[in-house]
């Protein structure tokens, strides 16, 4: 077969497929849009998907005309307040999952290294993992005030624990015959550690920094209605008080978007990671 | 170095103890056994006759209870890459491709760079390995995996390579033409090797000595020296004859593996 033709075999195939996945969606919307223009449901209830998408172009276009005196025209592309808000949200989940990973990941290794150091820190661990980030809210604010210190710090903090309790599993279950020929290979220290059980724990570390990254996507919602005032929690939640229900609709499009925007990303970084894993073929 | 005269492998009185008091199993009891410079011994037995034991006390993975176990001129007391070893499992380092598996020692050994590629390249072409070099081990075969463990083990320049059942996993003729390139390897490179199965014709076709071992606990129940000139035809009458009365010693300590199997259910 030649490559034109089974190229073009291959993009039919893929037509195919996603034809058939947007059948449900699509049925779905246009029974939505028609219980809404019927007048059954109450717009102000559930508003009509052609009303929310267009407050969500709205929500993303730029407030002002473009004014080149004003400022870059990327700039002003991303003036509007859906930009902003994400952007907001972006960066508090960024930082914070960076400084609760930072912290979680050399306390992992070192607790999955250490049997002693374990037996030091486990009980601590164990009896402040169960405690929900979300529990901590009064007690951040109580310390840090409102904006964005206390959000950092209820982020980082739903990111730290995933992070932590996957990185000393995987450190600890290293499979025994890699650490036999490796010291039949001559490794000791921190050559043993940093070249093979580090590689060797990566499948389970990563699966870590992907559920602290998602808890910190939910934990950033959640610090935005309360703490700030700003980003994409605290939209949908002003919105509410006007009660624009097609703006919180939109706002909640958006942080589907973007946790399926990190959520792909971090799938990308796992398979470039992992390229050498067995499960990691096709 | 390889000093004909003193032996390259000494084991002397080498008895192994597993468990505490109450439920002790003896797996190894005074083992004593001599291996000279270039030998090809295999350790032959039954499972649970402490033969894989006796090859990790060698390593230093796990040192005897008493007696002592002296490897070119020092006694055993960790492992180290002057007893290379090849795993049954492989143990390759799925993380790295074929060629960082086999550098991995050198690296260790800090050996200047150009000398490890220049290494690296012998041995990737001397065990046909070559198109694999950028591999990893996931994409490879069994037979490929233990050329490339062999690789890596051979890296090293140790006078002693301790093979624990390495080609128990592979098919018929992939085991057949890696024991080929194993002797013809041993015979290059001038090897001590110690070599443990529980295959009768393998021992034969490979060993200068077949150690055969007792079931628990471990002991030596002969050691047989193979005298046939190499290449060996297994289809030879010496070889079906040596194989018989090989059969016959190792059968008896395998029946006394079952029996034991059987009271430990009752138990």
């Amino acid at each position: 077969m030649t490559d034109k033709k089974s190229r073009l075999k291959n993009g039919m195939a893929i037509f195919k497929r996603t034809l058939h996945g947007s059948i449900v969606p699509v049925v779905l919307l246009i029974a939505w849009e028609a219980l809404t223009r019927s007048g059954f449901i109450n717009p102000q209830i559930l508003p009509a998907p052609s009303q929310v998408l267009l407050k969500w172009i709205a929500y993303l276009k730029p407030l002002e005309p473009y004014d080149p005196a004003n400022m870059s025209y990327l700039a002003w592309l991303f003036s509007g307040e859906l930009p902003h808000d994400a952007l907001a949200s972006i960066i508090r989940v960024v930082g914070g999952f960076a400084i609760g990973a930072g912290l979680a990941l050399p306390l992992g290794l070192l607790m999955g290294g250490s049997a002693r150091f374990y037996q030091l820190m486990n009980p601590l661990v164990q009896l402040l993992r169960p405690i929900p980030p979300i529990a901590y809210i009064p007690l951040a604010i109580l310390w840090f005030g409102l904006g964005n210190p206390p959000a950092f710090f209820l982020i980082s903090l739903g990111a730290f624990f995933p992070v932590l309790m996957n990185t000393i599993s995987g450190v600890r279950t290293v499979d025994e015959i890699y650490i036999r020929a490796a010291r039949n290979l001559g490794a000791r220290g921190a050559t043993l550690f940093l070249r093979i059980i580090l590689p060797a724990a990566t499948p389970h570390i990563l699966t870590g920094l992907r559920v602290g990254i998602g808890v910190a996507f939910i934990v950033v919602i959640v610090a935005e209605m309360i703490a700030v005032n700003n980003g994409l929690g605290f939209r949908i939640l002003e919105a509410r008080e006007f009660m624009w229900s097609d703006k919180i609709i939109a706002g909640m499009i958006t942080i589907g978007l973007l946790g399926l925007a990190i959520d792909t990303g971090m799938d990308r970084i796992n398979r470039y990671l992992l390229r050498w894993h067995r499960g990691m073929d096709q | 170095m390889n000093d004909l005269s003193s032996p390259q492998l000494q084991i002397e009185g080498v008895s192994k103890v597993f468990g505490s008091e109450g439920t002790e199993v003896v797996a190894l009891k005074d083992i004593n056994l001599s291996i000279t410079a270039g030998e090809f011994v295999c350790l032959l037995g039954p499972s649970g006759c402490g033969k894989s034991t006796l090859l990790n006390a060698i390593a230093g993975f796990s040192l005897p209870t008493c007696g002592r176990i002296v490897a070119n001129g020092a006694e055993v007391a960790v492992p180290g890459p002057d007893r290379a070893m090849v795993f049954q499992e492989y143990a390759l380092f799925p993380w790295m491709t074929v060629a960082a598996n086999i550098s991995f020692g050198l690296e260790i050994k800090k050996i200047p760079k150009a000398e490890i590629v220049e290494k690296v390249q012998t041995l990737l072409e001397k065990l046909q390995l070559r198109e694999f070099s950028d591999r990893f081990p996931k994409d490879l075969s069994g037979g490929m995996r233990q050329r490339v463990a062999i690789a890596r083990a051979l890296a090293l320049d140790s006078p002693i390579l301790l093979m624990d059942e390495p080609f128990g996993a592979l098919d018929a003729l992939t085991r057949r033409s890696l024991q080929e390139e194993l002797l013809r390897i041993w015979m290059e490179f001038k090897k001590t090797i110690v070599f443990v199965t529980h295959s009768i014709e393998e021992s034969i076709y490979l060993a200068d000595r077949i150690v055969v071992m007792t079931f628990r606990p471990g002991t030596i129940k002969q050691v047989v020296p193979i005298d046939l000139s190499r290449p060996r035809d297994v289809a030879s009458n010496c070889f079906i004859t040596i194989q018989k009365q090989l059969s016959q010693m190792v059968m008896e300590e395998q029946m006394r593996f079952q029996k034991d199997e059987v009271e430990h259910l009752r138990a």
